[in-house]
């Protein structure tokens, strides 16, 4: 596949992306192919302020971002080409600071020291200047080389702000650059900005920061002259003597070590210093080295006697005096009306006691039931072409060039098959929830979701993002799983892991409602059976999410104790979602991705569903004596050996559980006339066809109601088995997440059996 | 008397004084990063159908501050 592909200017952009220079800079995207680097630009911000997006128009990648913040949660990396030179794109992970000690800002921080980058590009959010500055003050600090991407023009402009660029770009000494990422405006300039600076042909200066006249100054001249005299390599003396007298446990720890002098250096020596060998003159550097940092340390100690106890915080507010200074400065608000008045009308309704919970509810449903009636037709029409017709096609095909009985029935009957069905029934529902989920995310909607249930959550040992987690569940657990990791703490983000399993994901919605409308619809009254088998459906899904409640308390009380990590939740402004995109992404990124995890686990399942149903052992079939073998367990549990063998076999996906069960109990019950032979999945859309095999397989009221239990509460389908060992990299965390949920459906359903026989 | 930013009513104004020296770390370091530092004002802004967390107006961004954050910070109400 080619990822290189050339920005053409846009027939309607404005005149700056018209003008010679910009035609002129070819952008190249390189996607991950990175050979040769020219140089490296490291990609800096706040949260949530479109780095990602930045990045990606660079790049040509697609990493998806969805009004989140801290969605990068891994270093990404990427590659362009430009005016010649072979560019390497390091997205850092979202940052507020560079000396809070979190892991996130930690890596920020180090690659910026350590990485050497030849640019360090920093988005910023146009309409949080102020405390976007914050970080940009601190970067500049480390690094001269530095260049500011003023981001999200376009809702500074509907927030009725103006922001002065030239003097934004004065007080700094950097230069800024206005864009607009998401409709790829000024990213030309961006480029050619990009490429001076790296190139060294335009040099910046940054204003250099004051530290008054008070103790705090005396005591940075004091250790930063210190560290000159010393270590004449080291750029920026004024941030590490800051560093030093805030005490910063990582930035002394490389001191001492010497890794931050090597890499001043661009060398490695002070890390190698012996401390056993001497130097001709007999001086034992190692010795020297350590005495050199000692005595700076000592000072440092000494001076930070004299400062505030909370330096820490007048270090911090030091910097919003002067990002407030610079800010005020250069921001007007010739239209302060318009200021968000849209979204302060949203966010009350949206997060009101009334009307907060059932608007909540409301979309979720829609969303669900759209997903689910929506998906009906593209379904039949597909079971229609890969099952109806292409199947038969590709039997004939085999019978023309008589291919062996077993080989047909494994390719054709069981991969293909199963494959197939995976594909029919799984495709449109994802096709539709995804995109539609992917819109509320990109709108903002889903970040105030969090904000009004983080409370249930927090009681329950979790996050409040674990709301969304669980609701992107109702659609797929794998892509849920996925999801989780909007959530910074590891730990809770383990609860949301294992608990995604309790939403009723779109592979079981179809059977809550078929055996619901068969067996619980049956018992009342005509007029009452679609409204009383809608509520024993909705009565799984409820109890789904009581169960993730209830389970996320128990593991944040036994297995992920823990505090729960410092909560800090932004509420991103509502952004108009871009429709196209947000469907190509989310059929790419999520459903694409979901489905081929699916059909690779498919098709050795559906090898095994023909297996099983074909080999004898002494004249029974393989299916027959595993049945017969489960039957006494299952009956306990108030199933059947067909319902278990069902649900081993079949658990790439849980869309072709009934299709098993029904091929299982055809072959098993000795009924001719239904089915399409042993080990061919089917499906039976005559309710009094399906009725009647059902009965003929010894189903009762218990059996359904125990089926609609288990489907809700059993180990998560292969696919998203994998995907949790691929997000958890941990057998043991994938292990509990497949055991926990299936030893519970055994308990929960043998009670409910035991409950039954006393009645 | 002493106000907290958990005493706000809707759309009240209150200018930060300080952050109490029970929270310490991390906690205190991303309050600050976010600009709740001596001298920032802040609106209460959003409402919750739990009445836990709020959704606060600090520095050009709405934040949500859970109860326990917004009883440590003290700060002095402007507007009533």
């Amino acid at each position: 596949m080619n990822n290189s592909t050339t920005i053409l200017p846009k027939a309607k952009s404005s005149g700056c992306d018209n003008c010679p220079q910009a035609r002129d800079g070819h952008l190249k995207r390189l996607g991950i192919n990175l050979e040769k680097v020219d140089f490296v630009v490291a990609l800096a911000g706040n949260p949530n302020v479109g780095k990602s997006t930045v990045f990606n128009a660079l790049t040509g990648l697609n990493q998806h971002t969805g009004n989140w913040p801290g969605k990068t949660v891994t270093r990404a990396e990427g590659g362009f080409q430009y005016a010649g030179g072979n560019y390497k794109m390091v997205d850092l992970p979202g940052a507020y600071s560079l000396i809070s000690k979190s892991a996130d800002e930690e890596i920020a921080r180090n690659f910026i020291l350590f990485g050497k980058p030849d640019v360090t590009l920093i988005v910023v959010d146009a309409t949080r200047l102020e405390r976007n500055l914050n970080l940009v003050l601190q970067i500049l600090e480390i690094t001269d080389k530095v260049v500011i991407c003023l981001n999200l023009m376009d809702e500074a402009e509907r927030m009725g702000l103006k922001i002065d660029i030239r003097s934004l770009s004065r007080d700094l000494g950097v230069p800024v650059i206005s864009t607009v990422a998401r409709y790829r405006k000024g990213l030309q300039e961006l480029l050619n900005t990009l490429n001076e600076v790296a190139t060294g042909s335009l040099v910046n200066k940054p204003k250099v920061r004051s530290y008054g006249n008070g103790n705090f100054s005396r005591a940075i001249k004091s250790i930063s002259s210190r560290l000159k005299n010393e270590f004449p390599e080291i750029e920026n003396t004024n941030w590490l003597s800051e560093r030093l007298l805030d005490e910063d446990e990582d930035i002394i720890a490389s001191l001492k070590s010497g890794e931050l002098l090597d890499h001043a250096l661009g060398d490695v020596e002070y890390s190698q210093f012996d401390a056993e060998k001497l130097t001709k003159d007999g001086t034992n550097l190692a010795l020297n080295y350590q005495n050199e940092v000692e005595v700076i340390q000592k000072e440092a100690t000494k001076l930070r006697m004299d400062l505030a106890v909370n330096f820490h915080d007048e270090l911090v507010e030091n910097h919003f005096t002067e990002a407030a200074k610079i800010a005020s400065h250069c921001i007007t608000y010739p239209d302060a009306k318009k200021r968000l008045h849209f979204d302060q009308v949203l966010d009350k309704i949206v997060t009101s006691k009334t009307w907060g919970f059932p608007i909540m509810f409301l979309l979720l449903a829609v969303v669900l039931w759209i997903t689910i009636t929506g998906a009906n037709y593209p379904s039949k029409f597909l079971a229609y072409l890969l099952l109806d017709n292409v199947h038969p096609m590709l039997k004939d095909l085999s019978a023309q060039i008589h291919l062996p009985f077993w080989l047909d029935g494994v390719l054709i009957d069981g991969m293909y098959l199963a494959t197939a069905w995976v594909i029919s029934v799984m495709l449109p529902p994802m096709a539709i929830f995804f995109p539609l989920f992917t819109l509320l995310e990109d709108f903002g909607f889903l970040p105030r979701v969090a904000y009004n249930l983080d409370k249930i959550f927090r009681k329950a040992g979790a996050h409040g993002k674990q709301a969304l987690t669980m609701s992107m569940g109702f659609g797929c657990n794998a892509a849920g799983v996925v999801a989780t990791r909007i959530i910074d703490s590891p730990r809770e983000r383990l609860i949301a892991i294992i608990t995604n399993n309790f939403a009723l994901c779109n592979g079981r919605w179809p059977t809550q409602i078929l055996i619901a409308s068969l067996f619980i619809g049956s018992m009342v009254p005509t007029y009452l059976a679609g409204l009383i088998s809608s509520a024993a459906v909705i009565f799984v899904a409820v109890l789904g999410i009581f169960l993730t409640f209830v389970v996320s308390w128990l593991l944040s009380r036994t297995v992920l104790r823990g505090e729960s990590s410092a909560f800090s939740l932004e509420l991103p402004p509502y952004r108009p979602p871009r429709f196209w995109f947000t469907i190509y992404t989310s059929l790419i990124d999520r459903t694409i991705f979901v489905l081929w995890r699916a059909i690779i686990f498919a098709l050795p399942a559906g090898a095994l569903i023909w297996l099983v149903s074909n080999i004898d052992l002494s004249g029974i079939s393989l299916a027959e004596y595993l049945v017969n073998w489960m039957d006494p367990f299952a009956i306990l549990l108030g199933l059947n050996g067909v319902i278990l063998l069902a649900y081993i076999v079949a658990i790439p996906a849980n869309e072709i559980v009934i299709p098993t069960i029904l091929m299982l109990t055809v072959q098993l019950s000795g009924i001719t006339g239904i089915g399409e032979g042993s080990g061919v999945i089917f499906e039976l859309d005559n309710q009094t066809d399906l009725m009647q095999l059902f009965e003929a397989g010894g189903w009762t009221l218990l059996t359904a109601v125990n089926l609609m239990i288990f489907s809700l509460i059993h180990n998560p389908c292969s696919t998203t088995l994998y995907t949790i060992y691929k997000e958890t990299r941990s057998l043991k965390w994938t292990t509990i997440s497949g055991l926990l949920p299936l030893l519970m459906g055994f308990i929960i359903t043998f009670l409910i059996a035991r409950v039954w026989g006393l009645f | 008397m002493q106000k907290l930013l958990s005493d706000l009513k809707f759309n009240q104004v209150a200018k930060v004084v300080k952050l109490n020296e029970s929270c310490q770390g991390f906690e205190r370091f991303r309050l600050l990063d976010l600009g709740v530092v001596p001298g920032t004002e802040i609106r209460l802004a959003l409402d919750n159908p739990l009445n836990d967390p709020l959704g606060y107006w600090i520095r050009g961004a709405v934040i949500a501050l859970r109860k326990e954050q917004s009883n440590k910070i003290f700060v002095e109400i402007l507007d009533e």
